[in-house]
């Protein structure tokens, strides 16, 4: 098929931007979204043009590297799914497609559809850890944890940290990834002890970042590549509530 | 050169805690005044740059992702092997140590493999306490599964995402050494060089991928915890980062490589669908428990697969390994999916591909049990593909995954430079010839969590400080060669792209130097990798500058090493004349076709030293004797 990319180019974090057109034909409806910008890219080296930066990594929907607003939608048209995972049978013949990288004030853009995400790195360390050192550990069974609590933990634990929740709010709000960590480990018994310091201080470290607040507007469970429930906010302001007046 | 791999003395079940007993130690207000680089943030490298900052070191941590929970580690879907014995089934640290030896074919170092067998339990314990979420039963302790060939259910694992809940565990403990300070991490960050004062590892000289600044960095000693070289393949299942260009730096300033020719093809890859496919991609292992593979008897057989009748069906696993069937080993299964191709009998385009079908098993167990057991692979299986395995067999082939040969070190995991330790899959310690699966996640927590805290103690009690700054002299002379080269790279003026050359580079890997090599292809891959690279040299085309964000520059710089290590695979595989693990030479082999190990004459550790550019390198021989496990064949029929 052949279509056309309108895609946001930029030289540096203090370039301004831009949108160029490029054509791309000869795609072929098996290839993924990202070989279909590796045959752009391959053409444009051979004319001696730059290439378009884009994060990828793995390239199986589990790193979280890849990072691209489709026609306005994070990670592009299909549920659940990342852009590395997107393949181009999901687009027609003669589409124009839009690719923007994702925007927010928290997620500076380094060049092209490339951003920096280290505040989510920063919120995590702020508290969203079990202070455990190497070799404190008991017998891995001597804690029972009940099966659908664990269960539970493991549905915020699949967040792989992508942004893309923040990218589509509105308000740039980073709370779906905040609760995902905040209720994974707050699911667990070895969460516990800690659970009212983690949620102010990733909390408080989420608001210094330049992160927006929730508004409610369920964008991010909408377009989360791991499908991570909108309930965990909610789980995570009551957290917040109950730890603010504790330690008031 | 004298490799010395420092075993301890004594039976095997004591020499890991005698050798703890006998290391030196660093009293707890000393070590602060030591500082350490880890390169890597993996599971190995995570894991150790964690544990070295809780301890009190000074750890500089280096990623070239951008963020350290991004590493490759993450990908791993199966599960970590522990002998726990939590199922009653008769596990014990003997069998674990047992399988691992025989499942790498007798090329492994026995008492580094009963080590990591022993700390293997210590980790799901250390994982737990982490909030790593296992999969659990409803009485709420730890479930298992079973995997590859293994008799006993050993495998803990974390639904399909296995990698990614243990890497996140190592990434938060991480995160909270950088919270206190004691761990800086540097992310986005390449190391493009080691650097060497008085023989002793002391820096490492980077590029940040962002402004293209490069930098100097020193302390006490290094650590590689820099993953695996699938990528000279080109299309592997690691990532499209993952390269080899901090370990074949160190090879180049005098570390020894170890097995380079030890590779792992995974037999359940989907297969590839056309020149522009940037990657493969995995199915778990997983999926042969129920799926049968198949394909058409007749050569050239075009037929839907619907259309073929069973009795013009070949499921060639069950046929020619009827006690294994469908579970054969790895490297077995890979090898009969490509005779079957060779034969003309593969299926898909280009007739690369073997059917994997479930038919059998909906009707036995229904679909709403198939549905529960795989849905989530069936749903990235038609997401890739836009086929329905439950409608159509899945199509899958072999696929470059894993690199057991890394570079050489000894018990302690230090390499033959001395402060430069490696580990995970970088080094080759623990899985032999081949590696069974769910054992990558443990060895890498293994080194990184127990093993490097104890041996870093001892070197740096035994040596002190480096007592060197960045003002010595070669740290500037490191930085220039990495100038230079970058330059080099950017001033080639060509117009072939490193895509292009990497997989013409690819091709020829995987045609001689993949599943089944010979001595005749090898030749030939030898005479046509030095081909490439001078094309390379003299027809590279990177657009852009060294001062900012340049995707291309990057490639070029790591594919200009992996044309020099696919050149020693080559070598190393002509070398080792005998069949072992997932090194299958076809001179070698019994009647039936089955890999034929020759113990008497390779029952070594092919260790390779570099001796300058233009000159071949240089081949030692760690000599492997096996007082507990004795060398049998391995037989799966």
């Amino acid at each position: 098929m052949e279509l056309t990319l309108h895609v946001w180019r930029q030289d540096g974090p203090d370039s301004p931007g831009r949108m160029e057109i490029y054509k791309a034909d000869d795609v072929s409806s098996d290839m993924s979204f990202l070989e279909m910008l590796d045959v752009v890219n391959e053409r444009l080296l051979e004319e001696g043009k730059e290439p378009i930066a884009f994060d990828h990594d793995c390239r199986e929907g589990i790193c979280g590297t890849c990072s691209l607003m489709i026609n306005g939608v994070a990670h592009g048209p299909e549920e659940g799914t990342t852009v590395c995972q997107l393949h181009m049978r999901k687009f027609k013949d003669g589409d124009s497609i839009y690719i923007e990288p994702w925007r927010a004030r928290a997620f500076p853009i380094l060049r092209d559809l490339v951003v920096d995400r280290g505040a989510f790195d920063r919120i995590i360390e702020a508290g969203g850890y079990v202070s455990v050192a190497t070799g404190n550990a008991p017998d891995a069974n001597t804690i029972p944890v009940n099966r659908d609590e664990s269960e539970m933990a493991m549905d915020a634990a699949a967040c792989i940290g992508c942004g893309a929740c923040v990218a589509s709010c509105p308000n740039g709000s980073a709370m779906l990834f905040v609760a995902a960590k905040v209720a994974h480990l707050g699911h667990l018994p070895q969460g516990q002890p800690e659970r009212q310091k983690r949620v102010l201080a990733m909390v408080e470290q989420m608001d210094k970042e330049g992160f927006g607040y929730c508004t409610n507007h369920y964008e991010c469970e909408a377009v989360c590549p791991k499908e991570i429930p909108r309930k965990f906010i909610a789980e995570m302001n009551r957290d917040y509530l109950k730890a603010g007046m504790a330690a008031e | 050169m004298k490799l010395d791999a420092k075993i301890p003395s004594g039976p095997i079940q004591e020499k890991w805690d005698r050798h703890r007993f006998e290391l030196k130690l660093v009293n707890p207000a000393n070590k602060r005044k030591y500082s350490v680089i880890v390169v890597g943030s993996g599971l190995a490298g995570g894991s150790a740059a964690a544990t070295l900052g809780e301890l009190g070191y000074h750890v500089d941590c280096f990623c070239y992702q951008d963020s350290a929970r991004r590493a490759h580690s993450i990908a791993a879907q199966g599960g970590i092997n522990a002998a726990k014995n939590y199922q009653n089934d008769g596990d014990s640290i003997w069998r674990l140590f047992y399988d691992t030896v025989k499942g790498g074919d007798f090329r492994a170092r026995e008492a580094n493999v009963y080590r990591l067998a022993q700390i293997s339990n210590a980790i799901i314990d250390q994982c737990v306490a982490q909030g790593v979420p296992f999969g659990r039963e409803y009485g709420g302790l730890l479930d298992n599964r079973s995997f590859g060939g293994a008799q006993v259910s050993r495998t803990f694992y974390a639904r399909g995402q296995t990698g990614q809940q243990l890497l996140l565990g190592c990434y938060q403990a991480l995160a909270r050494q950088v919270n206190t300070g004691q761990v800086k991490m540097h992310v986005r960050e390449e190391m493009l060089d080691l650097v060497l004062v008085n023989g002793r590892a002391v820096g490492i000289v980077t590029r940040n991928m962002v402004t293209g600044e490069i930098r100097k960095w020193v302390a006490d000693a290094v650590v590689l915890a820099t993953g695996g070289y699938s990528n000279a393949y080109y299309l592997s299942t690691n990532a499209k980062g993952c390269n080899t260009t901090a370990v074949w730096r160190a090879y180049k300033k005098g570390a020894v490589f170890a097995n380079p020719c030890y590779t792992q093809i995974h037999p359940t890859g989907i297969p590839q669908h056309g020149e522009y496919q940037s990657k493969l991609t995995l199915m778990s292992e997983s999926l042969r428990n129920d799926g049968r593979v198949w394909v058409p008897k007749e050569v050239g057989d075009k037929r839907a697969p619907g259309d073929i009748p069973e009795g013009e069906r070949d499921y060639y696993l069950e046929r020619i390994y009827p006690s294994f069937g469908n579970l054969a080993p790895r490297d077995v299964s890979s090898r009969a999916a490509k005779r079957m191709c060779d034969e003309g009998r593969g299926v898909g385009p280009g007739g690369r591909g073997v059917y994997l079908d479930f038919e059998d098993a909906i009707h036995r167990v229904g679909i709403d049990t198939v549905r529960a057991r795989y849905g989530n692979l069936f749903h990235m299986y038609e997401k890739i593909t836009g086929e329905d395995p439950y409608k159509v067999p899945m199509r899958i082939y072999p696929a470059p995954h894993y690199t057991m040969g890394g570079l050489w070190v000894d018990y302690n995991l230090m390499s033959t430079i001395p402060g430069l330790f490696v580990i995970g899959e970088a080094n080759f310690s623990d899985h032999g010839a081949n590696r069974l699966g769910a054992s990558a996640l443990m060895q890498g927590l293994a080194d990184g969590y127990f093993v490097i805290p104890y041996t870093m103690g001892d070197f740096l009690a035994q040596n002190g400080p480096s007592g060197v700054s960045l003002d010595d002299p070669a740290f500037a002379e490191t930085e220039n060669e990495v100038r230079a080269r970058i330059d080099r790279l950017l001033n080639i003026g060509g117009d072939r792209t490193p895509d292009n050359l990497h997989i013409e580079l690819g091709k020829v890997m995987w045609d001689y130097c993949g599943m089944s090599r010979t001595k005749e292809g090898l030749e030939g891959a030898l005479e046509k990798i030095p081909q490439i690279r001078q094309e390379f040299w003299e027809n590279l085309k990177v657009v852009g500058n060294n001062e900012s964000l340049n995707q291309t520059l990057e490639k070029a710089g790591r594919l200009a090493d992996f044309m020099e290590l696919s050149e020693l695979m080559c070598r190393d595989a002509l070398a080792r004349e005998e069949s072992c693990g997932g090194h299958f030479r076809e001179e070698h082999q019994t009647e039936d076709g089955e890999a034929k190990r020759n113990d008497e004459d390779f029952s070594h550790v092919s260790v390779w030293e570099f001796k300058g550019e233009d000159q071949a390198p240089e081949m030692h021989k760690e000599a492997l004797t096996f007082e507990n496990c004795k060398p049998s064949i391995r037989s799966y029929k």
